[in-house]
């Protein structure tokens, strides 16, 4: 067979089903005692994130010498969808829980280790991540950001843009260059490091979405100087490190999850009794979504098995975005002739406008459709 | 997939490489190609593989014969297939011995309804494929299965996209050779279910295949001094048929995985495992054979090209045992009437 696509049928093992049980009680619990309002508020809420952090749920596939808790990398799978479903504010430990910490358990060194991961595990620490630059966002292999060795440590130079939550972030994980690349191979070159930012020489600057939300920041590195130590794995090379990151980073349910709020509103909205436009239209969406799941969790199952699946990674993210990014315009088209009353027109048309205007970031952030394309034409042995 | 499912696959990709092959079929004059590979698709057993030892059968299993069909897509296997091992399963349900040779299921499309009374049935079926090639039908009546010699039925002549044989059936008069009550739990809706998880296992096949011939020409046809693969609208094309295919074989895997596990067919997770993989393999056969037609140009668009073989039945088997649209009314029913919580924790459960 030329073309290799593997989704295999995997279910969640029941130990992560007993685990979902204790999560749906907690968020039920922290709703409850207002520690956070599913319907509104910061997404960034420090109390709940210690919380969770309490419960042994951040890092919770991590070493246990670090903090973690050893268990399955399907049992994190249960809690990110249950708290993406209960919108749970999870901002402030989400990308250390799903990517960098993993980063720095395998490039980091051990006095790093020692010193961050069991604060992220308690919900302490908050990180971002810096890619794109003015000139490089989906050509990573562009970034220009320099950071040269010196004895007394590494001096970084230059520019990150569209760097989420930047400004509200404990640490970056950056990619910065390190040499040029060379004409056998453009990857080649660049390197991570470990950024406090509290380090002297770092600015941001907020960019702000259209409808006015703080979330991206303009970094500037003005003679930045970080420990040797903070180089993670080789010089030069992170273009390989970045690959088995990408599937942890593309296969989640946050690839499909983000507007769901507006399909469980949309049933409420439409009622117990649907006319056959609105059935048909819910089934459909209702069928895409398992799909999705599906999808997802047997992505997740060939992770734990120890697979690297990049390629199905890519196609659950390109399926996963563009649905939830159409998820609110068909939600708006099935409730047309919903009638409205003033007990359930506001909410619902409040929670369909927020996310029609944050759709079009979907198909963009973390790898574009046409970038998640050219991965998947990759695969299928196109390039 | 364990390990008697993958010798089943290797059994039948065997067979279907050797006898089953599209190109010489579609080449083919006449229909001397039909005889040895239903033969030896018979002699493997993989026709009875879910009917039991003791019902003249098999016994290969549910997941057996869903690998089965999954192959059979792969090579847009153009015989009673599919439709023989429903019949079987649906005849084992009632314990009835098999008769022989070659089957098919009724009723198969919506529009008909069938009785039974006094030993004699009433009623028709629209478009049962394969009808009038088979010579039992195995015929769904009310909570009672019948097994039916098609020379006492009246078929009328029918075609489906693919030119195969697909009749109207009329039952009226016609007494069983024999009939069973099912088995409580087993009604038209579980048999609806089995027909439509059938079919998406042939339709993933079947993407897969055109997914790979697709790729294989965008690699091999030169145009403006390169293979057409080399252009970034060819690649992201052929990049959405590879996610099509890959939702497509995601669920029908997941939905013959649930049927094979299964305890009880009134099971809320088999029917949205189900109903998903109708509609989103058959959203995915809409969308495939567009782009797969798209992606080969004019020489796709010829009888001598393979292509349509499996386009064509794609597009036909979207319509058996109810179509996208019928069961997303059905699904979004049960949706509205669980409420979005109530929801999540069915998507969570299943």
């Amino acid at each position: 067979m030329s073309v290799a696509i593997q989704f295999d049928p995997i279910r969640l093992p029941r130990e992560a089903e007993d685990l979902r049980l204790e999560v749906r009680r907690f968020l039920q619990d922290e709703i409850a005692a207002g520690t956070y309002d599913p319907q509104g508020g910061s997404r960034e809420n420090a109390e709940f994130s210690r919380k969770v952090g309490e419960r042994g749920w951040i890092g919770i596939t991590w070493p246990k010498q670090y903090g973690g808790q050893e268990r399955s990398f399907l049992e994190r799978y249960v809690i990110n969808e249950e708290f993406l479903f209960a919108r749970a504010p999870t901002r402030k430990h989400f990308t250390a829980d799903r990517q960098s910490g993993p980063v720095l358990i395998k490039y980091a060194s051990e006095e790093i280790k020692q010193d961050i991961l069991p604060r992220i595990t308690r919900g302490e620490v908050s990180f971002c991540i810096g890619m794109s630059e003015p000139d490089s966002g989906s050509d990573l292999f562009a970034a220009k950001t320099k950071a040269e060795r010196t004895d007394d440590g590494w001096l970084i130079n230059g520019r990150k843009l569209w760097t989420s939550r930047a400004h509200e972030s404990d640490y970056m994980i950056g990619l910065f260059r390190t040499s040029p690349s060379t004409t056998e191979n453009r990857r080649h070159g660049l390197s991570q490091f470990l950024v406090d930012m509290k380090t002297p020489g770092i600015t941001c600057r907020p960019v702000l979405h259209p409808n006015g939300n703080y979330e991206f920041n303009e970094v500037t590195f003005d003679d930045v100087l970080l420990p040797l130590d903070n180089l993670l794995g080789e010089a030069d090379m992170a273009w390989k490190q970045a690959t088995s990151e990408l599937a942890y980073e593309r296969s989640g349910s946050e690839r499909f999850l983000e507007t769901i709020q507006v399909l469980f509103e949309l049933i409420d909205f439409i009622g117990e009794n649907p006319d056959l436009r609105e059935a048909e239209g819910l089934g459909r969406l209702v069928a895409q979504l398992h799909t999705l799941r599906r999808m997802s969790i047997s992505v997740a199952g060939m992770l734990h098995a120890g697979k690297e699946p990049v390629l199905e990674a890519s196609v659950v993210k390109d399926l996963g975005t563009v649905w939830e990014q159409a998820l609110p315009s068909v939600a708006r088209d099935l409730s047309a002739f919903v009638d409205r009353d003033p007990g359930n027109r506001v909410r619902f048309e409040e929670i369909l406008a927020q996310n029609i205007i944050i759709a079009p970031k979907l198909t963009i952030q973390g790898g574009t459709t046409e970038i998640l394309r050219g991965i998947v034409a990759r695969g299928l042995g196109l390039r | 997939m364990d390990e008697s499912e993958s010798l089943v696959r290797d059994a039948a990709t065997r067979i279907f490489q050797d006898l089953g092959d599209p190109q010489t079929i579609n080449s083919a004059a006449d229909d001397a190609w039909r005889e040895p590979l239903w033969s030896a698709l018979e002699e493997a057993g993989l026709s009875t593989a879910w009917v039991s030892d003791e019902l003249g059968g098999a016994g290969a299993g549910i997941g057996a014969g869903f690998t089965v069909l999954r192959v059979a897509g792969e090579f847009a296997a153009p015989l009673p297939l599919a439709e023989t091992l429903l019949a079987g399963w649906l005849l084992g349900q009632g314990g009835i011995v098999l008769p022989g040779g070659a089957m098919s299921i009724a009723p198969m499309r919506r529009g008909g309804k069938i009785s039974l009374a006094e030993g004699k049935l009433a009623g028709s079926a629209p478009a049962v494929a394969f009808a009038a090639e088979v010579g039992h039908l195995a015929v769904l009546a009310g909570d009672v299965v019948a097994l039916v010699a098609t020379a006492d039925c009246v078929c009328r002549e029918g075609r489906n996209f693919a030119g195969e044989v697909m009749n109207h059936v009329d039952f009226d008069g016609v007494a069983p050779l024999e009939t069973a009550p099912l088995p409580d739990g087993v009604d038209g809706r579980a048999v609806n279910m089995m027909g439509a998880a059938a079919r998406a296992m042939q339709m993933a096949g079947a993407l897969q295949t055109i997914l790979e011939i697709a790729v294989r020409y965008a690699e091999e046809r030169v145009a403006f001094g390169r293979p057409i693969g080399k252009f970034q609208a060819v690649q992201q094309n052929l990049a959405r048929l590879g996610e099509e295919a890959a939702a497509a074989i995601a669920i029908a895997n997941s939905t013959a995985h649930t049927i094979a596990h299964l305890e009880n067919w009134d099971d809320a997770g088999v029917f949205l495992d189900v109903a998903s993989a109708k509609i989103r393999v058959g959203e995915a056969a809409g969308q495939g054979g567009a782009i797969a037609h798209q992606a080969f140009g004019a020489i796709g668009f010829t009888k001598e090209h393979i292509l349509h073989r499996f386009v064509q039945r794609l597009w036909s088997w979207r319509d058996d045992f109810d179509n996208e649209a019928v069961w997303a009314a059905e699904l979004g029913r049960r949706a509205a009437a669980m409420g979005g919580q109530g929801l999540w924790h069915g998507l969570t459960a299943a």
